[in-house]
């Protein structure tokens, strides 16, 4: 049973990464000109769009948390419109966080946004997929011995590596190396796919090193 | 409690980081006394008795020339920036494979040297110029005009520009009427201002950019040689340089520089006139990635080429070319245009440009003329200096007026005598001339320009045992008992022993020893001496292993997990020190920091949330709310940023300029009424505090300030922004009482700080008491307490007994039992008193700043404020917290804040940036004494610092001033137990010992977290020594960071002795009010 479920995190984990790789690629097909660090803004775009609905249809299929008692037509509707609006939200205060820490306020608002929407996509837009817009199960997987599955624990660990990979990339801008790279917010969003992916690599490896000690309450 | 012995400790440890800040800059600040005395034409060099055959020395009126007869009506220096001698130099040996070797792309790539070479022996000459450390350009091109040594500092140089005050090569010719021309490099611009009567500058800064400098002078070039309306033409070429530090110097992009300079060199050289010289030279060399500023071989060799239309040289060319002094140029230069040479020079001059045709003899005596002027020169400077400064060796100075004074007996007897003397004896006494002048450099550079490693090195590692021995004290301060005779007295012995020792060594001449050795030696000695103690006494500590070995590897991990939580807050602390190494960071350290602390919070309240310790408590929210309120604060202070000159496409904030540069009066009105609300706020603010707490009843002269002395000190303020930003120049002028009051109101404000200051240490409780009789009535008397011991205990109770009888007395009053407690104000006795002088300061450094500025102490203000709640709300989440230990990620949060708040407060750490208008500040007509400029621009630049260095004791009161605050919102939990009340900081003086011990660990606690940020950059500063920008970026930086931490830790040292007097003052009232009571 935990290794069927571990493998199924991983395969998830891996298309993930995939659909991530893909981005980079694919676009290039269609659209002349582009590059990551060229097209910057339109590779945010493609990315968040592609890893959300990836997420989306991945956990769709999967139901890491089956748990709907009501299935009404209603329920669903109401169910994805608070979906959204907590994606929005969630948006709308990662920007807050990020001009708190020091990114312009109004020149290059529509960069410091799509990278709100990058992040968001891969932090809340998970938690989203996997918890359901249920604030209260957030702040208890954020805690302690808050996880109580594998799918949790993954959403602990990519949240925390995208974040920390954001915040890793904003360290190289105040460097005087003139590359491209450097420019706002390219390095942090790069940082933040990073960490995403890396934090994809490492749940499954680190549930698997650990799945004697994870002892997870029943609900 | 023991005061004096943790004040002792604690200065102890700061005077240990200082010896070891001291010990670090002999090494590495490189100073000189820069005299202010120029040459004349008049009076030169005296004129010597006798009828000589030879070219006499005539003094001012040689013809077409001041000192000596000129030579050349015209001289072109072409200055190659980093021109490395091998790159001017043929190597036959790459010539012949083929021309350009491969490996070496700069080899043989200015053929047109060695064609003049080969071709003209007796017009061109390629030397090895020695350039002396540091070979940065800046202190190359202050070498290159004044003909003395560079240094850092160079005492007496106005800070606030490097424009070189000393007399040197261009302004002697500017004085002498000729007309200097400049191109190039604008770093000349700041340099000698207003020095060319024509100038093309060019940016300079952009180290990526190779081409603009050299085809801005190359359009320049020709035209002007050809006009002909210069007598010196400077032509600065930074391609080379550029190049180096872009590419190194081994590669093709630098093979095309060089070809490049090639052939402006072969155009130039068609385009002079016979009676011009022309000099081609290198500021420096480079090492092989390019850099330079150390004293490799690769660094300080540079080329230097001479030539000119005219026959210039007696004698062919020496095989292997000389080598020659940078700093002889000027000398040579300087004669050679028949100009007074500038009075600091150290140089030599050049004997070789000034043999004349004919025979040997008469070459030799017009060489001799050159070398007395110089060597006359010379000794008048060393005289001048040794009256000046004692920093060179007196004995050595004495033996180079007495060679002196023999060599110009000796050229005096030559030129009395009638016949031409002989050749060997003539050419003896040339190179007796230029011994002289070069043991007389070598005295000076000696003591001027040399960095000292073993100091820098000694000072670092000093610096390193400093840190680790607050953070042992303060581990030990907390774990086990603390012993002041073994851990302070016996250290200070040792230290005491080992400067004796240093001294006796001295006595019997085995040791030169100067003030700084001394304390650094009796710094290491009493360290030593601490840990040798400490070690002693580690082993009679009771071990407690034993529930650790039982663990598994699940224990592993749990406290794995545990350490993980405070290494977070360090390793913050780590990437702050790490960004110290690097010039970018350094020069966007303003960010840096507040990105850090932004972070540092985050941690904190995300920890929390992790630990479950936010959840159902009634903090969580006021939590959020104060993180979100430093975060604002954190993010509005970067508006209140100035810009370094080195990131051109930063701008200034306008906020810093002063009120009266504001054109629109509406938006002037606006500002002038925000200020005035934020000096009411900050009044109000520290009024209400002090309501709250129940301070603001007692009758005691501290508190009648804050009533009385605080609305006047804001008026006072007001007044005088209302002066400096509406008036006009003009009405200043006309109205005395103008002048008046731009004087008066600020002084008055100094003196309405002093005297608050005065009052706080004179009478700091500032308690009420309201009819203790009647709070005693309802127990049992107390009993006078005989000795120390039992009046701490009587305290505590007697305090209990007040609480009672208000109780009983307003029990049944809404106002709640705990509201009437705090109106004694007995709980924060210790924080009103130090709060009182915090606002005190406040405003002093209000008024020491631009009017806009206040918004910036505004902030500082309330972020200190959600800071310390934050801290003391996490600490009494954190329920198993000791609440007599400052965690680190508090002090590591207060000392990111102050450096916050530097930057936030407009400074920079930069000499440039510095506001000196501060220094004129109540004194508009400037000063007689230095003293008080200097206290005034020093409070301005480390504002911050103080207030947060005097307000850490604050961090560790505030958790129990707190205690209040946090009952209240645990309603459910408090309203049972009524019996247990808040004594709030009595707790502090429940446990005397405690306490002293808490206020030692803090202040060393801070002191190390500030010496770890020290030692990183003073690391910087040694390893980086070398780095294009040291003398720019790190230098400054490591002596405003020195000074900072000398002002914070005095101010700390002066906080934690504000505790210490409310403390025994609270003693003396306790004694009092027992008294007092009926018996
Ligand atoms: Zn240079
Ligand atoms: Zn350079």
């Amino acid at each position: 049973m935990r290794h069927t479920e571990i493998k199924r995190l991983l395969s998830v984990n891996v298309v993930c990464i995939a659909s991530i790789i893909l981005t980079t690629l694919v676009p290039s097909l269609f659209l002349e000109n582009f590059s990551v660090l060229g097209t910057h803004l339109i590779w945010l775009c493609i990315c968040s769009a592609s890893v959300g609905t990836g997420n989306v249809i991945l956990y769709l299929i999967f139901k890491p948390n089956p748990s709907m008692r009501r299935n009404s037509i209603a329920h669903k509707v109401a169910k994805f419109i608070r979906c959204c609006v907590y994606f929005f939200v969630s948006c709308i205060l990662f920007h807050g966080i990020i001009v708190l820490y020091g990114a312009p306020l109004i020149e290059s608002i529509l960069e410091t946004f799509l990278f709100a929407v990058l992040l968001s996509t891969f932090t809340t837009l998970h938690c989203l997929c996997v918890l359901g817009p249920n604030f209260q199960a957030w702040l208890r997987v954020f805690s302690k011995n808050g996880a109580m599955s594998i799918w949790d624990n993954n959403l602990q660990i990519t949240t925390m590596c995208s974040v920390v990979g954001a915040w890793l990339g904003a360290f190289p801008i105040p460097l005087d190396w003139d590359r491209p790279w450097q420019v706002w917010p390219i390095s942090c969003s790069l940082g933040a796919t990073f960490g995403y992916v890396a934090g994809l690599l490492i749940a499954p490896l680190w549930i698997y090193w650990n799945r004697k000690q994870l002892t997870y309450k029943s609900r | 409690m023991r005061r004096w012995p943790v004040l002792a400790f604690v200065a102890w440890a700061a005077l240990l980081f200082w010896a070891a800040l001291g010990l670090f800059a002999r090494g590495f600040l490189l100073t000189r006394l820069e005299l202010p005395q120029r040459s004349a034409c008049r009076p030169g060099p005296p004129p010597w008795p006798g009828p000589g055959p030879a070219p006499p020395p005539a003094a001012a009126s040689a013809p077409g020339g001041c000192w000596l007869p000129r030579r050349f009506a015209r001289a072109v220096l072409v200055l190659i920036d980093a021109l490395r001698f091998d790159f001017a130099r043929w190597e036959p040996e790459a010539a012949a494979a083929a021309g350009p070797g491969p490996g070496r792309p700069f080899a043989n790539r200015l053929p047109t040297l060695r064609r003049l070479l080969a071709a003209r022996p007796r017009q061109a000459r390629l030397y090895r110029f020695r350039a002396d450390p540091p070979t940065t350009t800046l202190q190359r091109l202050k070498g290159l005009a004044t003909g003395s040594l560079p240094t850092f500092v160079d005492a007496g140089s106005n800070f606030a520009s490097h424009a070189v005050r000393e007399d040197n090569l261009l302004r002697q010719l500017a004085d002498n009427g000729k007309r200097v021309v400049f191109m190039g490099d604008d770093t000349w611009d700041g340099l000698f201002p207003e020095a060319f009567s024509q100038s093309y500058f060019f940016p300079s800064f952009n180290v990526k950019d190779l081409h603009t400098v050299d085809e801005g002078i190359l359009q320049h070039l020709y035209p002007t040689v050809d006009g002909g309306e210069w007598e010196l033409l400077i032509a600065h070429f930074l391609g080379v340089d550029h190049c180096g530090h872009k590419h190194g110097p081994d590669h093709p992009e630098m093979a095309k520089k060089l070809s490049q300079m090639d052939a402006m060199l072969r155009s130039l050289v068609d385009h002079l006139a016979n009676d011009t010289l022309l000099l081609v030279a290198g500021d420096h060399g480079m090492t092989s990635t390019g850099d330079h500023g150390g004293e490799s071989e690769d660094e300080v060799n540079a080329a230097l080429f001479v030539y000119s239309k005219a026959p210039l040289f007696q004698d062919l060319p020496p095989q292997e070319p000389e080598t020659v002094p940078q700093v002889n140029l000027v000398p040579t230069l300087a004669l050679l245009l028949g100009v007074p040479i500038p009075y600091s020079n150290i140089g030599e001059v050049m004997a070789d440009l000034f043999a004349v045709e004919g025979d040997a003899a008469s070459s030799v005596l017009a060489q001799l003329a050159a070398y007395s002027v110089n060597a006359w020169q010379v000794n008048r400077f060393l005289h001048s200096y040794s009256l000046a400064a004692q920093d060179l060796s007196e004995e050595k100075l004495l033996r180079l007026q007495d060679q002196f004074s023999a060599i110009m007996e000796e050229y005096k007897q030559f030129l009395a005598q009638a016949g031409p003397p002989a050749l060997p004896e003539l050419q003896r006494l040339r190179s007796r001339f230029s011994r002289y002048l070069r043991e007389a450099r070598a005295v000076c550079a000696e003591s001027w320009a040399r960095f000292h490693p073993a100091c820098m090195v000694a000072g670092c590692a000093l610096l390193a045992s400093s840190c680790l021995l607050c953070w042992v004290a303060s581990q030990v301060a907390s774990a086990w008992g603390f012993s002041y005779r073994h851990l302070l007295l016996y250290p200070l012995l040792w230290g005491v022993a080992g400067a004796a020792l240093l001294g006796l060594a001295h006595l019997w001449g085995w040791a030169g020893v100067d003030f700084i050795l001394l304390a650094s030696w009796a710094a290491a000695a009493s360290q030593c001496g601490f840990f040798w103690h400490c070690w002693a006494r580690r082993s009679w500590r009771p071990r407690s292993t034993g529930p650790r070995s039982s663990s598994g590897a699940a224990g592993l991990r749990q406290r794995l997990w545990a350490r993980a939580g405070p290494a977070l807050p360090l390793s913050l602390l780590c990437v702050r020190c790490g960004a110290m190494l690097s010039d970018s960071f350094v020069m966007a350290e303003a960010q840096v920091v507040a990105f850090l602390l932004v972070s540092l919070v985050l941690l904190l309240v995300l920890r929390l949330h992790w630990e479950g310790r936010l959840e159902d408590s009634p903090f969580s929210w006021q939590l959020l709310g104060l993180l979100g309120g430093i975060l604002a604060c954190v993010r509005l202070s970067g508006l209140f940023r100035q810009c370094r000159e080195e990131t051109p496409h930063c701008r200034s904030s306008p906020v810093l300029a002063p009120l009266s540069s504001l054109q629109d009066p509406q938006t002037k009105n606006f500002y002038y009424m925000l200020c005035l609300a934020v000096l009411v706020g900050l009044a109000w603010g520290v009024r209400c505090w002090l309501r709250h707490y129940g301070n603001l009843n007692s009758p005691s002269p501290p508190v009648l300030f804050v009533r009385w002395g605080f609305p006047l000190l804001a008026i006072c303020i007001g007044g005088y922004w209302a002066i400096t930003s509406g008036a006009e120049e003009a009405l200043v002028q006309a109205h005395p009482w103008v002048q008046l009051a731009l004087v008066a109101f600020p002084q008055s404000v100094f003196v309405l700080v002093i005297a608050g200051l005065l009052l706080v240490l004179w009478d700091p409780v500032t308690v009420f008491v309201k009819d203790s009789r009647e709070a005693a009535a309802t127990g049992g008397p107390i009993l006078l307490p005989s000795s120390q011991e039992e009046l701490q205990q009587v305290i505590p109770q007697l305090y209990r007994r007040m609480q009672e009888s208000l109780k009983s007395r307003l029990g049944e009053t809404k106002a709640g039992s705990r509201a009437t407690v705090a109106a004694y104000g007995l709980g924060s006795v210790y924080s009103a008193a130090l709060l009182i002088p915090l606002a005190l300061l406040g405003f002093l450094f209000m008024v020491l700043h631009t009017e806009r500025l206040s918004l910036a102490f505004l902030l500082l203000f309330l972020e200190a404020f959600a800071w310390l709640w934050v801290h003391s709300w996490a600490g009494a989440l954190a329920s198993q917290a000791d609440p007599f230990t400052v965690p680190w990620e508090a002090l590591i949060g207060w000392a990111l804040a102050a450096a916050q708040f530097f930057y936030a407060t407009g400074h920079q750490p930069v000499f440039p940036a510095i506001h000196w208008n501060a220094a004129f500040v109540g004194f508009q007509q400037g000063h007689g004494a230095n003293l008080i400029p200097a206290l005034l621009v020093g409070a301005n630049t480390f504002a911050s610092h103080i207030l947060f260095a005097a307000g850490c004791p604050l961090l560790l009161l505030w958790p129990f001033v707190c205690e209040m605050a946090g009952c209240q919102s645990r309603t459910p939990k408090s309203e049972t137990d009524d019996g247990e009340e808040q004594l709030m900081e009595m707790r502090l003086r429940e446990a005397p010992d405690k306490f002293s011990l808490a206020l030692l660990q803090l202040g060393l606690k801070y002191l190390s977290v500030l010496g770890v940020q020290m030692l990183a950059c003073v690391l910087a500063a040694m390893i980086l020594r070398r780095h294009l920008m040291v003398w720019k970026v790190f230098a400054p930086k490591f002596v405003f960071e020195t000074l900072g931490f000398v002002v914070s830790s005095i101010f700390l040292l002066l906080g934690i002795g504000l505790v210490m007097r409310v403390d025994c003052a609270v003693s003396l009232w306790f004694k009092q009010v027992i008294l007092a009571q009926p018996r």
